[in-house]
């Protein structure tokens, strides 16, 4: 029975280590330290996902086994099968934004947080990317580099497994890959096109396991859907691949269903001594203890609970004399094309379905002190045969009418109906291409998240309130990948879908928060003054209070964000045994 | 990690702290003499009792799904590939994504009306009730936007949003995707481009 009576029921136990969420960060910090004997509690707001278990399970299901044909919902904003239970709009956990900005904030509330259902893209950040500042003068430069890292990525690639292959790249560097599937049709004709372009193409990196790593996980068996999370556990997320053998140690306590309120301290020695939550399900308060405090709650989760930790002895919120927690906010940029490739209509059909996304990407490849614009972007490749979804055959009316598009070469009346209708839609099956640029911003001050002084959700916790802008430069990144991509398409025969987005809506360039990067808010520099963290991911002001998601990123670099939240989480992870050791935690 | 693991590790600890399951909800809502709403598999609770809510939902009437049948047999009849619309169940689907998508509830009622009251203006009868050519007299005049009569353009939209229903809820059936050919959804070894589809587009993996 839910219990409405809400009172602080405090513990006996106290942990060696509680983590907040269980994404990808608060994952590889409770498998790093209960591999290594502590033991372990973890919150995670969210409900219990294994992707194994049938009740979970989505994999293999068909459209028709959904009522809406796999579409999205208000419980699952990336379709029907999509393995994100949250979204952008929580039912009473609302976010709010300032002066007239845009962020739009994605939160999966399951364990395993957003692994779940990301797409898998598993890239290094480069020595570039560490150290912006001293190549344009614009940002920070990250208080480590590609050297402090690299041990951490090769261990990562080693425990959790990723494919592609070494290429010698100085800013995307060689790992330890599995092989890599080989291209598509598609992906073959992107290629060649490149090619005659001067774009290069190689096979993507991503995190699924195209040979078995070890007795848990078992094999890719090529379904493509690992956006719904694999009963096999052939790819990464937290849940499967962290979070289930932390279990098996007995070191970890996992608890779902337990919102975060405050990070509680004590006020003679200003040491964090746990942390405060909400059961959502029957609404109890309680308080679990800790020798040492992890937030890896996601950059936004942990910036609210940062500052929502106020005390007389932390006024400004924990972990805050610099007035930095919530600063240097952002996302990924990214903008979209999509094209129909007349030589592909009629296709012959077979089993292309591959891994879950892209099996090429495009690094980034061109010098940015010879562009408008300071910092580059890859490109990442979709299309193919894939399974029927709702949407399928949306909007043929914009296609059947056009030059060429019949079988025997004439133009027919867009849009109609019957026989030759159904026709089009076969005809025209697995002839689409899609691009898609993901890119670095110039990380800025004013691009922030902060408490909002009016509102609290159904918890009673005070909630974000974001301020966040784009900048000419990301506007005229955003230009380059719509050119590029409209050569791509040109290149390859294509015809590009759509009006070519312009100046009027930011050349496509996605409202911020939209791409799911976001990165910054608590970050690490070797200034108490001017950061949150030291480079070891510790909180300057609080010696037992660490930080393990996207947080403590000085910069987004062009990589999508998760390897770097592994590597720096298991970083951080033996940085705090190494202290536990050594008797100064 | 299965559900009885987490249980069993929640039983590890020394916590004894009340553990919350969603299956519990069921157990409450008998409780408090509420129906419960089971939970199907690949479903979240929340999922499931938001689905049982708009499958008991009533919202297109019975002259409205004949006619929405009758129309999506036009635009996607049985050839010899495959059946019709209704025969692979758009009629249903449509019945469902108009509640589940509640921008497309006016749209679709406002232009069955409209239909019947065109079909009213050239024929006195509903649409239901005209002939097969009646029906594809009104049809031609509305199922092509870029030559259709201007004063017959919300038609054309009410045409287009039919059309593209049609077409999503026939081919993500099972009839319809049996239709496309599609051979996926299934474990398999992915070992590239099969060889004759390469030579077909004068491509190869040395290149």
């Amino acid at each position: 029975m839910i219990n409405s009576s809400i009172y602080i029921q405090s513990q006996q136990e106290v942990f060696d280590v509680v983590i907040v969420g269980s994404g990808a960060g608060g994952g590889m910090a409770a498998h790093t330290l209960t591999k290594a004997g502590a033991k372990v509690c973890v919150l995670e707001a969210g409900q219990p996902f294994d992707p194994a278990d049938p009740k979970d399970m989505t994999q293999m299901k068909w459209p028709y086994e959904s009522l809406r044909r796999g579409s999205s919902s208000s419980l699952r904003n990336f379709g029907d099968f999509d393995a994100a239970y949250g979204g952008w709009d929580i039912e009473g956990e609302p976010y709010t934004r300032k002066d007239g900005t845009k962020f739009d904030w994605f939160r999966s509330r399951m364990v395993g947080g957003r692994t779940n259902h990301w797409g898998r893209i598993s890239l290094r950040f480069g020595p570039d990317d560490f150290k912006r500042k001293s190549i344009d003068g614009l940002g920070d430069d990250w208080p480590i580099g590609y050297d402090d890292v690299k041990p951490y990525y090769d261990k990562v690639d080693k425990l959790i497994g990723v494919f592609g292959t070494n290429e010698g790249l100085r800013n995307n560097p060689d790992g330890y890959f599995l092989p890599p599937p080989q291209p598509r049709l598609h992906e073959l004709m992107i290629k060649k096109a490149n090619k005659a372009l001067g774009i290069p193409t190689y096979p993507s990196r991503m995190s699924m396991l195209t040979k078995p790593i070890n007795n848990e996980r078992g094999q890719c068996f090529y379904c493509g859907q690992c956006n719904r999370g694999c009963s096999a556990y052939a790819d990464f997320s937290s849940s499967s691949v962290l979070i289930k053998p932390s279990a098996a140690t007995g070191n970890l306590t996992m608890l779902p269903f337990a919102m975060a309120r405050e990070v509680t301290t004590d006020p003679a020695t200003g040491l964090a001594t746990g942390v405060s939550y909400i059961h959502t399900g029957t609404m109890q308060e309680y308080t679990v203890r800790g020798k040492i405090v992890v937030l890896a709650a996601s950059a936004g989760e942990t910036a609210r609970l940062l500052l929502n930790s106020k005390s007389s002895r932390f006024p400004n919120g924990l972990a805050n004399s610099s007035g930095v927690v919530g600063k240097y906010l952002n996302d990924s940029t990214g903008a979209s094309r999509s094209a129909i490739i007349p030589k592909l209509f009629d296709r012959k059909r077979y089993n292309e379905d591959g891994v879950g996304g892209m099996h090429i990407y495009t690094p980034w490849w061109l010098d940015n002190s010879k562009l408008d614009f300071p910092r580059g972007y890859h490109i990442e490749y979709g299309g193919g045969m894939g399974m029927p979804n709702y949407g399928f055959g949306w909007g043929i009316e914009g296609l059947n009418g056009r030059e060429n598009f019949t079988r025997d070469g004439l133009k027919k009346a867009a849009g109609g109906y019957g026989a030759t209708l159904k026709e089009d839609y076969r005809r025209f099956y697995g002839a689409y291409v899609n691009f898609a640029g993901r890119g670095e911003p110039v990380v800025r001050e004013d691009n922030y998240c902060e408490i909002d002084p009016n509102v609290v959700d159904k918890y009673g916790i005070p909630v974000l309130r974001f301020h966040y802008k784009w900048a000419d430069y990301e506007v005229k990144q955003a230009k380059h990948m719509q050119d590029t991509f409209e050569e791509i398409i040109h290149a390859m025969g294509g015809e590009p879908m759509g009006k070519k987005p312009g100046a009027e809506n930011n050349y496509g360039l996605a409202d911020p928060g939209r791409i799911i990067h976001e990165v910054g808010t608590a970050r690490m520099g070797n200034d108490k003054n001017t950061s949150v963290l030291n480079s070891n991911c510790q909180a300057h002001d609080v010696k037992n209070l660490f930080v393990a998601d996207a947080a403590p990123f000085v910069s987004q670099g062009d990589k999508n964000a998760t390897w770097t939240i592994l590597a720096l989480s298991l970083r951080t992870s033996e940085y705090i045994i190494d202290q536990r050791k050594k008797g100064n935690l | 990690m299965k559900r009885r693991d987490y249980l069993k590790n929640m039983g590890l600890s020394s916590l004894g702290l009340a553990v919350f399951n969603p299956d519990e909800k069921a157990i409450e809502n008998l409780e408090l003499g509420k129906t419960a709403v089971k939970r199907p598999n690949g479903r979240t609770q929340e999922e499931a009792e938001m689905e049982a809510r708009l499958q008991a939902e009533v919202f297109l009437n019975k002259h409205e799904l004949d006619t929405i049948t009758i129309l999506s047999d036009i635009i996607i009849p049985a050839d010899k590939k495959s059946g019709s619309a209704s025969q692979s169940g758009v009629t249903a689907f449509i019945e469902f994504i108009v509640k589940d998508k509640p921008e497309f509830k006016t749209p679709m009622r406002g232009g069955l009306r409209w239909l019947d009251s065109e079909s009213n203006k050239r024929f006195s009868k509903k649409f239901t009730e005209i002939t097969a050519a009646q029906r594809i007299n009104i049809v031609d005049d509305i199922a092509y936007p870029e030559t259709a009569p201007k004063h017959l353009s919300q038609g054309v939209s009410f045409f287009t949003l039919m059309r593209n229903l049609t077409a999503t809820g026939f081919y993500t059936s099972k009839m319809g995707i049996a239709d496309l050919d599609y051979k996926g959804n299934t474990p398999n070894q992915w070992n590239g481009v099969p060889d004759e589809v390469l030579k077909q587009y004068g491509l190869s993996y040395d290149a």
